[in-house]
């Protein structure tokens, strides 16, 4: 008997660019799913961490007396319990100069972040932990706390400077076009620090299976076969002998699935104690402890000539890191220097960032690493140059991007390891596009109609250029079971962006089946070898070109083997629906991939062949990446007294190639904007003098809700299909989020009618108040 | 997040709940717990014993009695939202109440629990104080009734003994057809509010104000009446020049100063909400007269 799709489902084929539902929705939207807080496993025992409440100092003593003879408690450790475990190390090899920075499980001797562990308990249930925590009494000699990235550097440790390291790139001669420019225009530019915060908090279970010797991580997300390398390399363990789960993941945004010292001390601990170890992070915990992005100052120069062509720019930025170097190196500021030049022509570039360390919690990646503040400072830099030679801006865009004919572009710039190299792109094109559906050259009559009964009402554009596909190659395996049912083994990861559904299209197509019937299987490193993961918009690109490379495998396998069963050469045959037939024959003879299936299990037939199974594997290679691109349009509205900003409309134009599933697409770029949004104009994490952090819960770290977020209007474009990938793809992870805070800064400068008004994100009403009243303050002085 | 140990009663009556308040140590009443709770979790608030009174009938109801609007003290703030009688003879309540939390929030919140939580920006305060209402507080020896303005004794301090719960909220009607404004400025939609105003007033038959009522919430360290403002309004023609005058008023509030909000830049919100809500509170003076 074979299981088939309800006779009123239509089947699903032709699947390739459709707006299909997605597969993985039924469990979540009916609370039937599992995160890492929905799984225990019997004589588990809870992790309470006890951290820091001092931004810097010497731990003198932790007195766990106390604590040690608190009901429920197992075990209390501190540095000194483990002292025998290194630094958590980096994924990728990253500069010798960073290393003395990595963090530790537990702070040793000096704590450098509030927030930093500083001790563990182990105990019976997680409100026993959470009260012998408060038991646990360290005595911090405080030291002063290092509050400031543009401040003269302070001291890491002794003799270890507060910056690591100087990162540059460039090319051509900078002094030279300085030099001949008609005019130069220069900014200080910042971003606030934001991060990504998943409604889902981090967690993890460590387990130790003494029976079968393996250490098991649970609650993986992101990379889990990376971090699989990583644990193996930290334990100085066999791969084979650590296994990472990944289960549901209510967000990820960058920030969750990096190791953390938590998540080594769960697996450790699993080992010393015997017991599974469970941690769910709370939210507070999340405010301090989870990586924090984006703080970085710029000082921006171009030079241009009279008809605002950029003939050079530098730039110099001071990158707040926070407390310790993580897992990503210094990518976050590598990034920003790689990508600083987006879609424009740059004859002449110097970038140079000064990665530096201070009392904050750590920063690493978050959605758009490197690009939503490079597109701040360059989008601002290109409003300034129209401000500046009383040209449209628009214009000044148009003017400045790279043509189409010149692709690809190679920039001579690297950017995570790779040269940048844009592969397509027809920016002027999608430029055009995206103000024509926006109605600008109509809505500035609006907007002068409006300003004229009194109103603060303004438009703003940037163009983004992103990167995504980060190599260099991923592997998928695509089995068809006699029952015809695929089953599809991916190195990737799910964090909720529809992974699933996305390459059950791609196989679904690929091979002729309905993509209901297709199983994903990501996250599991005991399923599959190799593989990276879903971070850096790679997903698609990597993982979906493998997908297709294994079912065009299988494909050909079962056309292959059916040629011979219905005496018809392969290229006449077709798989429609997992059958397959004739062309043009619809009453010929057929077979089903399942009864292939079954005729190719393993035998002495199919061993002689080398085929075991309808089973193939796929390879997807790529050394660069492929470069996404856009604009976004937004109209604001300024209340002239209080200095709050409303967002009446947004738009997104995002460039993806091919798009997989367009309604998909959709949901990763208004989900950017709102993200983007909070950046621009409610998130931060703000800091006392003495280092204590002041963004601890939602009232203090403001994320915009549905009411502050408004409709996004999203164009999918695929002008530009990838020459890179054979499905034409380029990510969409991030490009809703990339152009926000540079294009709500330039509808704000534009609604309080002051050019360059906007310096800092995000754009608070207090702060913008104040510029609303020099402007009234200078006005009032100019007229008497 | 875990909650601190704590020992949980459940009263059923008023007198079983004063009686374990007064021989209880350190404990806390537990109304609607929509800021308890949270404050439980976060280990802000670590009680001994929490005296959830929630099993105790009768303390909820919305009614009017000699010319004023009676609320019961466990009333839920959605109940209030709501009343028909609210609206009809409270309109700036009902207008407030839409402010408070979100609808999720306010499913549980109750009237007595955000008025004895007593946070600067609460709307409910903020509506307490534009009314000069009176309390009714239960306690050992009885009940006793006092005006709002006795109650609030300053930063999230109302004026109860630890033996003592609120019950009951009378808040007098205005005449009908009064003018009346409510508004507040949020970082976020359902936010606690950087600031509120809400203005009430009436006119005489000359269309000189003849009483007036104002008060900016979240920017002392309670809801304020600015009575020198009310005292510019009284007797003068409604005008936009004297809504700016009595709105500069605001301005002697000694404001608060956190991360939302520098002093400087509260008080220049008090400012402005005082004068957009005295000119909304005209507005609906002269939409209502011309129905």
């Amino acid at each position: 008997m074979s299981i088939q799709a309800a006779p009123s489902q239509r089947k699903e084929t032709k699947v390739f660019g459709k707006r299909v539902p997605r597969l993985e929705d039924l469990p979540l939207v009916k609370g039937l799913g599992r995160f890492v807080a929905d799984l225990s496993f019997p004589h588990q025992l809870y992790m309470r961490v006890v951290r820091s409440p001092i931004a810097h100092g010497t731990i003198t003593r932790i007195d766990a007396d106390e604590a040690r003879k608190a009901p429920g408690v197992v075990a209390i450790w501190t540095h000194a319990d483990i002292a025998a475990y290194p630094l958590i190390d980096f994924r990728d090899p990253s500069a010798e100069a960073l290393m003395p920075y990595r963090q530790p499980l537990l702070a040793k001797d000096r704590v450098r972040y509030v927030g930093e562990p500083i001790a563990v308990v182990f105990a019976e249930s997680a409100y026993l932990a959470e009260d012998a925590a408060d038991l646990v009494f360290a005595e911090i000699d405080e030291l002063p706390p290092h509050m400031d990235a543009q401040a003269d550097c302070a001291s890491f440790a002794p003799g270890i400077s507060t910056e690591p390291i100087v990162l540059k790139q460039g090319f051509g001669d900078l002094p030279g076009a300085f030099a001949s420019a008609h005019c130069v225009v220069e900014l200080e530019l910042s971003i606030g620090r934001h991060s990504g915060v998943p409604m889902e908090c981090r967690g993890a279970i460590g387990r130790y299976d003494a029976a079968q010797d393996v250490l098991e991580l649970w609650g993986a997300a992101k990379v889990p076969l990376r971090n699989r390398e990583t644990m193996a390399r930290y334990f100085q363990r066999s791969s084979a002998s650590v296994q990472l789960y990944e289960l549901h993941v209510g967000g990820g945004f960058g920030v969750r699935g990096e190791l953390y010292p938590e998540d080594f001390l769960v697996c450790a601990a699993s080992m010393t104690l015997g017991r599974p170890i469970k941690w769910i992070e709370d939210r507070r915990e999340h405010l301090m402890a989870t990586n924090q992005s984006r703080e970085q100052y710029h000082r921006v120069r171009a030079a241009v000539d009279q008809n605002g062509r950029i003939l050079a720019l530098s730039d110099v930025f001071f990158h707040d890191q926070g407390a310790y170097v993580r897992t990503h190196g210094a990518r976050v500021a590598d990034l920003t220097i790689g990508m600083l030049p987006g879609p424009y022509h740059v004859p002449v570039y110097q970038g140079i960032g000064h990665f530096r360390l201070t009392n904050k919690t750590p920063a690493a990646t978050y959605r758009s690493p490197g690009r939503y503040e490079g597109s701040f400072v360059r989008e601002r830099l290109v409003d300034a140059i129209a401000a500046k030679l009383g040209l449209d801006r628009i214009e000044v865009r148009r003017r400045n991007l790279i043509p189409s004919a010149d692709m690809p572009y190679t920039r001579q710039l690297g950017a995570l390891g790779t040269e940048v190299v844009l592969d397509s792109g027809d920016y002027a094109g999608l430029l055009q596009t995206s103000i024509d559906r926006f109605g600008w050259d109509e809505l500035q009559k609006t907007i002068r109609v409006r300003r004229a009964q009194g109103e603060f009402v303004g438009a703003g554009i940037a163009m983004f250029l992103e990167k995504s596909g980060m190599g260099p190659s991923d592997s998928v395996t695509v089995s068809v079971d006699p029952m015809g049912f695929v089953e599809v083994v991916t190195g990737g990861a799910s964090v909720g962006q529809g992974f699933e559904t996305a390459m059950a299209q791609i196989c679904a197509e690929t091979l002729g089946v309905d993509y209901r019937r297709i199983r994903v299987v990501h996250g599991q490193t005991d399923r599959i070898r190799f593989g990276i993961g879903a971070h850096a918009s790679r997903a698609t690109v990597m993982t979906g070109n493998a997908v297709h490379a294994a079912a065009t495998n299988v494909r050909d396998l079962a056309l292959k083997h059916a040629s011979v069963l219905l005496q018809a050469p392969a290229e006449l045959l077709d798989i429609v629906d997992g059958i397959v037939v004739r062309k043009g024959s619809p009453s010929g003879p057929t077979i089903s991939l399942g009864q292939l299936s079954r005729q190719l299990s393993p035998g002495p037939e199919a061993i002689a062949r080398g085929t075991n199974g309808l089973s193939c594997e796929g390879w997807f290679y790529a050394d660069h990446m492929t470069y996404p691109y856009g604009v976004h349009l937004a109209l604001v509205r300024v209340d002239g007294e209080t200095g709050q900003v409303f967002v009446e409309r947004y738009m997104v134009a995002s460039d993806v190639g091919r798009a997989v599933n367009p309604m998909i697409v959709e949901g990763q770029v208004v989900g950017g904007v709102a993200q983007g949004l909070g950046g621009a104009l409610y998130e931060q994490f703000r800091y006392s003098d003495t280092g204590q952090p002041l963004s601890l819960n939602f009232a203090e770290y403001l994320i915009p809700t549905a009411h502050e977020v408004p409709d996004v209007e999203v164009i999918v474009a695929e002008d530009a299909p990838s020459p890179l990938n054979p499905l034409g793809i380029k990510g969409a992870g991030e490009g809703g989020c990339t152009g926000v805070g540079a294009a709500i800064a330039s509808a704000v400068d534009d609604a309080i009618g002051i050019p360059g008004a906007i310096t800092s994100l995000p754009i608070t009403p207090a702060k913008l108040k104040a510029l609303l009243k020099n402007r009234r303050d200078n006005s009032n002085g100019d007229s008497t | 997040m875990k909650a601190a140990p704590f020992q949980y009663h459940d009263p059923t009556s008023i007198d079983e709940a004063i009686d374990l308040l007064g021989k209880l140590e350190n404990a806390k009443v537990l109304a609607g717990g929509q800021s308890l709770m949270a404050m439980l979790n976060m280990r802000y608030a670590q009680p001994d014993h929490v005296v959830d009174i929630n099993r105790i009938a009768d303390l909820s109801y919305i009614r009017e009695a000699n010319g004023a609007l009676v609320i019961g003290a466990m009333t839920r703030q959605r109940d209030l939202e709501f009343s028909d009688l609210v609206r009809r003879t409270c309109p700036i309540l009902h207008e407030a109440i839409q402010h408070v939390g979100h609808r999720q929030t306010r499913n549980r919140g109750t009237v007595g629990g955000s008025l004895c939580h007593l946070d600067p920006s609460a709307e409910l305060a903020a509506m307490a104080a534009l009314h000069n209402a009176t309390l009714t507080v239960a306690g050992p020896k009885g009940s006793r009734e006092l005006a709002f303005k006795e109650f609030a004794l300053g930063f999230m301090t109302p004026a109860l003994e630890v033996d003592e719960i609120l019950t009951a909220i009378r808040i007098e009607f205005w005449p009908k057809g009064h003018g009346y404004g409510f508004l507040e400025f949020a970082r976020r939609h359902g936010d606690f509010a950087v600031a509120s105003a809400g203005a009430l007033i009436t006119l005489d038959a000359k269309g000189l104000i003849d009483r007036a009522s104002l008060v900016i919430g979240g920017v002392g360290s309670v809801p304020t009446r600015v009575e020198s403002a009310e005292q510019i309004l009284l007797g003068t023609q409604p005008t936009q020049a004297v809504f700016e005058e009595a709105a500069r008023a605001c301005k002697s509030i000694e404001a608060l100063d956190d991360i939302h909000a520098p002093a400087s830049y509260r008080l220049h919100l008090a400012e402005t909400l005082a004068r957009r809500a005295l000119a909304k509170a005209l507005l609906s003076l002269r939409s209502d007269g011309e129905q």
